[in-house]
């Protein structure tokens, strides 16, 4: 079977161009949720009903009305089979939600996949932009513009005191969920996390790892994110996520170069070890995986590993996945299979810089 | 930083909440995280931070004493009662929140510590909503101007006030 454009590659058209601060910053995510006035929320929607709204959406953008912003496809998710869905998750163009438990769930995915749209999950519409670097405020104004399009050929359900109706009520108000992702090797390896965190919640931010297969953050990559949506406007949400944001990059630029300037050869040390783990290793566990690149985006980040691109790190870190390696292996795996499979995908990939290929 | 819930995975979800009117920090392991949430679809991946909060939200106990058990609390457009909302963590509909709606200052409260939006007004259907608060603003800073004798201005604001009543009148 022919492969789906978004099947083909590890990562996103978006993603392989840099941002602002993306030695620290990988990607800036904003998500507006939506709704239709007049139609119940997915949740209680019938199969019917739930098709009607799936097709005033997507009839909306076969009518053009996303023309300006980009060039769409859209996805009927029944139409999919189980394996292209993993591969939308893990590349988190779609939530496990939509993948696995909605009704007459659809995507609407633009080429470069920087703005994903989910139909009929949690809510009916939920607006996706993702940029690369540190760029929310820009992430925001593309998601309200794809918002303003819709909102040209549909009523939403809105309330003037209560703002957009969302079936949850953690996301009513702006129905707005901004998040910044972070790569922060430098205060875990000085244990500046620790105190970092809660200083974070504190002031009403939610941190969170990333996950693999299991249960522990992987590769040093944290999402911060808002955690309130009513009574403040997207600008003051925006703007506090945005100044915190700025202050974890700050904190993890200055333990970068104490590392450089106080344990120079012992950071070094541990870089290029990792290096050399990928690039020899025959099998490699994802966690381990997931350590081992950070180490090497780190080194390629202090200017200690010349001639990898830093990108190396997120592509790898999708293309691992076990849906995306059962794809690009055609075979379904055990999980030390996997390991194996794993090892030798990151072989292959890093033997190209090293030996001056692609 | 371990779990607070199993104490032996290292914590990986972080965020804070009032409870009780006191501020609380809370540090998860993913699996933790999920058991907390598991009324709500979907984990994972960092869409489902939201699900996780609503599993912790304090909701209303439904319904008042045991009295008024025969009338309970239900939005009549969707037909879900507020006690199964309060277990679902979900409305069913937009209407839901017309019909709850003396319940839930309480729940925003204490989820957002705000009960009224300031936020986006819709471009097209807000047009009217964009205007009212439009005269507000302008009705504050009339009487800002006439307390610092400001005329000249107050009447150009005043002028501009009538214009968009005028507008709002005429739909
Ligand atoms: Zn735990
Ligand atoms: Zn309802």
């Amino acid at each position: 079977m022919e492969k789906r454009r978004f099947a083909r590659e590890a990562i996103s058209e978006w993603m392989r161009h840099g941002g602002p601060d993306s030695d620290i910053v990988i990607s800036s995510r904003v998500r507006l949720a939506r709704n239709l006035s007049g139609h119940p929320f997915p949740m209680l929607a019938t199969n019917h009903q739930a098709r009607e709204v799936m097709e005033k959406l997507t009839g909306a953008v076969r009518a053009g009305k996303l023309d300006e912003i980009g060039k769409f496809d859209i996805f009927v998710l029944d139409d999919l089979t189980e394996l292209e869905k993993q591969v939308l998750v893990e590349k988190h163009l779609i939530s496990p939600a939509l993948a696995n438990e909605s009704r007459c769930g659809a995507l609407i995915l633009d080429r470069t996949e920087s703005v994903s749209i989910m139909v009929n999950e949690e809510d009916h519409l939920r607006i996706q932009c993702l940029y690369p670097g540190f760029q929310v405020k820009e992430a925001w104004t593309k998601a309200s513009r794809i918002d303003d399009k819709f909102e040209e050929a549909v009523d939403y359900a809105f309330d003037e005191t209560r703002g957009y109706l969302t079936s949850c009520p953690t996301n009513v108000g702006t129905g707005i969920r901004a998040s910044v992702m972070m790569h922060l090797p430098a205060l875990v390896i000085t244990q500046q996390i620790n105190r970092i965190i809660p200083a974070v919640t504190q002031v009403g931010l939610v941190v969170r790892g990333i996950y693999g297969e299991g249960s522990e953050a992987l590769g040093n990559l944290f999402q911060v994110s808002n955690q309130i949506t009513l009574g403040q406007s997207e600008e003051e949400i925006l703007d506090h996520l945005h100044n915190v944001a700025r202050q974890m990059i700050e904190h993890e630029k200055a333990a970068r170069r104490r590392l450089l300037a106080e344990s120079r050869l012992r950071i070094q040390d541990r870089v290029c070890r990792s290096y050399g783990i990928l690039c020899h290793a025959a099998v490699i566990d994802s966690k381990e995986a997931a350590q081992r690149l950070s180490d090497v985006r780190l080194g390629i980040d202090l200017g200690l590993i010349p001639d990898v691109p830093p990108a190396v790190m997120n592509e790898l870190l999708v293309k691992t996945q076990p849906a995306f390696l059962q794809q690009t292996f055609n075979e379904t795996m055990t999980p030390e299979q996997r390991d194996v499979r794993r090892a030798e995908m990151i072989r292959e990939h890093f033997r190209k810089f090293r030996y001056g290929g692609a | 930083m371990l779990c607070q819930d199993c104490g032996k995975r290292p914590a990986t979800l972080h965020f804070t909440k009032i409870v009780n009117g006191e501020k609380s920090e809370f540090h998860f392991c993913e699996a933790c995280a999920r058991e907390r949430g598991e009324l709500i679809p979907g984990t994972a991946n960092g869409f489902s931070i939201h699900s996780l909060l609503s599993g912790l939200l304090d909701f209303d106990p439904p319904g008042g004493g045991a009295g008024h058990v025969s009338h309970p609390l239900r939005c009549e457009s969707c037909g879900l009662t507020y006690s199964q909302f309060s277990k679902v963590g979900r409305f069913g509909c937009s209407d839901c929140y017309r019909y709850f709606s003396g319940k839930l200052d309480g729940l925003l409260k204490r989820v957002h510590g705000n009960t009224v939006h300031v936020g986006k007004v819709p471009q097209r259907a807000g047009r009217m909503i964009r205007s009212r608060r439009e005269i507000d603003r302008l009705k504050r800073e009339l009487q800002e101007r006439i307390a610092r004798e400001d005329f000249e201005s107050a009447a150009r604001i005043r002028d501009r006030i009538r214009e968009l009543e005028r507008r709002l009148a005429e739909g």
